[in-house]
């Protein structure tokens, strides 16, 4: 009897274990099969002319891939994203987490629930019908669509992680520190500014960085806003593409085998390594947390 | 006895709607140390914490009676001022996370203080006259988490001298430390009571023997009996206060 439950235990064991194991599987799996299929084509157009080329011309008669409008546009972007959203989601979480009264509270807490399960293909939509003519009105151009208008629904888009991490960060600080603070006569808001969100420094700087990844790893709504051409992004207004894009809008027209095809997966392998590099940095803000 | 520099007059307090302060009127003596004793529950912190207003923090409180600092009602003067001039010391120990020297010119900062050569000088009174200074002096940079509960209470003590208050609340100050700290706390009240008034809550009788020349007792939020402690200890004039000194009851 002992014996039969001590083999299950080990065969539940065994299961679980190999749950586990698929996710483990599929990371490798996915790191492999895009290392694999993306170095050739890196290696045949040579490293530097692939990530600092500028110009993307895979069907002109003597094709280019330089992909360095992209990696700019990507970053700009999530830049601009981050330079907009953080401000916002930082205030709006310090506000959430300590001063704002419960329904208030409540009411904003939902919408930022809501705002963060809406697909991204709304964004785009919502985009394009209203941000884009916005734009092309408010500063008399041609085509409003472009990286300013990706910008913006970017940082709309990266408000909740920022503000939900934030706000969890903010409400574990000790209500110790703040009284302390309190009664040495410094005011509320001052006491929020100096004492909690120093304390909650290492969660807010991995909301920004979680922001970060959401913004540089979409792909759909900045398709349908930031007009999708592969120009250098040396304007706010100009027409641009970014690394998910790329991948997404020219892989079915693309040949199977060829060079183009080849340095699509090649710039998915560059977007891959901007996520590790962004996740490795989230691990060490949350960890700096940890051993505190 | 002292001049008062405290005076409460017929103070009632409420928490919703159980009353956990009834009718105190006492003045508290100016530099000296006061200690308020009585059974778990009784009121004595939720007393001391009317006396730097951090029962506001409370929304269901409500107050009745009148509190002077200075010859004002603090009910009705500027709460931050107001707590510049009466500090406090927490039951646990609450530093910062951030360096020793920032935690204590934490308060100065806030109160407008950005000289470098001022801040330094103050960090450094502060220390010494919390007795704690030749223990940190070659850290100040250093996270004061680091520190040990006793150190770190008495830089909780020297942070609240840094704002140059005149009256210094302490709730159970020593209540979550070893015995060797406890008597080093001790002892910096008593020297400390030469330039401030202290107000200590404890638990502890023979430490309100120990340290204290006034002693209020607290029983079920009455203020009991109030009076010098020597004569308090010998010669109480309620009977509650004798069952309770001689631990009959609490
Ligand atoms: N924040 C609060 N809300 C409601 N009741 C409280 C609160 N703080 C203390 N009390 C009540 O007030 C009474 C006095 O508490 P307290 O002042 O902490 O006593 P002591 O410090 O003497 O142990 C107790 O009955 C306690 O339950
Ligand atoms: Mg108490």
């Amino acid at each position: 009897m002992k014996h039969k439950t001590k083999s299950l235990e080990h065969i539940i064991h065994g299961i679980f274990l190999i749950l586990g194991l698929i996710t483990v599987g599929c990371v490798l799996l996915i790191s492999v099969y895009l290392i694999l299929s993306g170095l050739p084509a890196i290696l045949e157009v040579g490293i530097a002319d692939f990530l600092f080329g500028s110009s993307w011309e895979p069907s002109a008669a003597e094709p280019e891939y330089g992909i360095l409008p992209f990696i700019l546009t990507s970053i700009y972007g999530t830049a601009g994203a981050i330079i907009i959203g953080v401000p916002i989601g930082f205030l709006t979480a310090v506000y959430l987490a300590k001063m704002a009264p419960k329904k208030v509270k409540a009411v904003i807490q939902q919408a930022v629930s809501m705002l963060a399960g809406i697909p991204s293909v709304v964004y785009g939509l919502v985009g394009m019908i209203v941000l884009v003519p916005g734009i092309r009105k408010l500063f008399g151009i041609p085509d409003g669509s472009g990286l300013l208008a990706a910008i913006i629904v970017l940082a709309i888009m990266i408000l909740p992680s920022i503000i939900k991490m934030s706000v969890t960060a903010l409400e574990a600080v000790p209500k110790e520190f703040e009284d302390a603070s309190l009664a040495l006569g410094a005011t509320p808001e001052e006491t929020y500014f100096r004492v909690s969100v120093p304390a909650a420094k290492s969660g807010i700087a991995a909301s920004v960085v979680l922001g970060v990844g959401r913004a540089i790893g979409e792909a759909m709504a900045v398709m349908m806003v930031a007009g999708n051409v592969p120009n250098m992004p040396d304007s706010i207004f100009q027409s641009v593409r970014f690394l998910t894009t790329a991948v997404a809008s020219e892989m079915a027209y693309s040949v199977p085998g060829s060079l183009h095809r080849n340095a699509l997966f090649s710039i998915a392998l560059v977007l891959f390594l901007f996520i590790m590099l962004i996740n490795a940095t989230l691990n060490f803000f949350l960890k700096g947390d940890r051993t505190k | 006895m002292n001049h008062a520099i405290i005076t409460v007059n017929d103070l009632n307090l409420w928490y919703g709607q159980s009353q956990a302060l009834k009718h105190i009127t006492m003045e508290i003596p100016e530099k000296s140390i006061t200690a308020l004793i009585g059974p778990s529950g009784c009121g004595k912190s939720t007393f001391l914490k009317t006396l730097n207003r951090m029962n506001d923090l409370i929304p269901t409180v409500k107050i009745t009676g009148e509190v002077r600092y200075g010859g004002e009602n603090i009910f009705e003067s500027e709460v931050n001022a107001l707590r510049k001039e009466v500090g406090m010391v927490f039951q646990k120990p609450n530093p910062f996370p951030m360096s020793i020297y920032d935690n204590i010119a934490y308060g100065p900062r806030t109160h407008g203080i950005k000289s470098k050569a001022k801040l330094d000088e103050i960090v450094e009174r502060s220390l010494r006259d919390a007795a704690i200074w030749d223990e940190v002096k070659d850290r100040l940079k250093k996270n004061a988490i680091g520190l040990s509960g006793g150190q770190q209470q008495r830089l909780c003590i020297a942070r609240a001298l840094a704002v140059e208050p005149k009256v210094l609340l302490m709730d159970e100050p020593t209540s979550a430390l070893d015995p060797i700290s406890t008597s080093r706390i001790e002892e910096l009240a008593m020297e400390l009571k030469e330039k401030y008034t202290i107000v200590i809550v404890t638990h502890n009788m023979q430490q309100a023997v120990r340290i204290s020349d006034f002693t209020a007792f607290f029983l079920l939020g009455e203020l009991v009996e109030f009076g010098e402690t020597e004569e308090m200890f010998s010669q109480p004039k309620d009977q509650r206060t004798e069952d309770y000194i001689t631990g009959r009851f609490g």
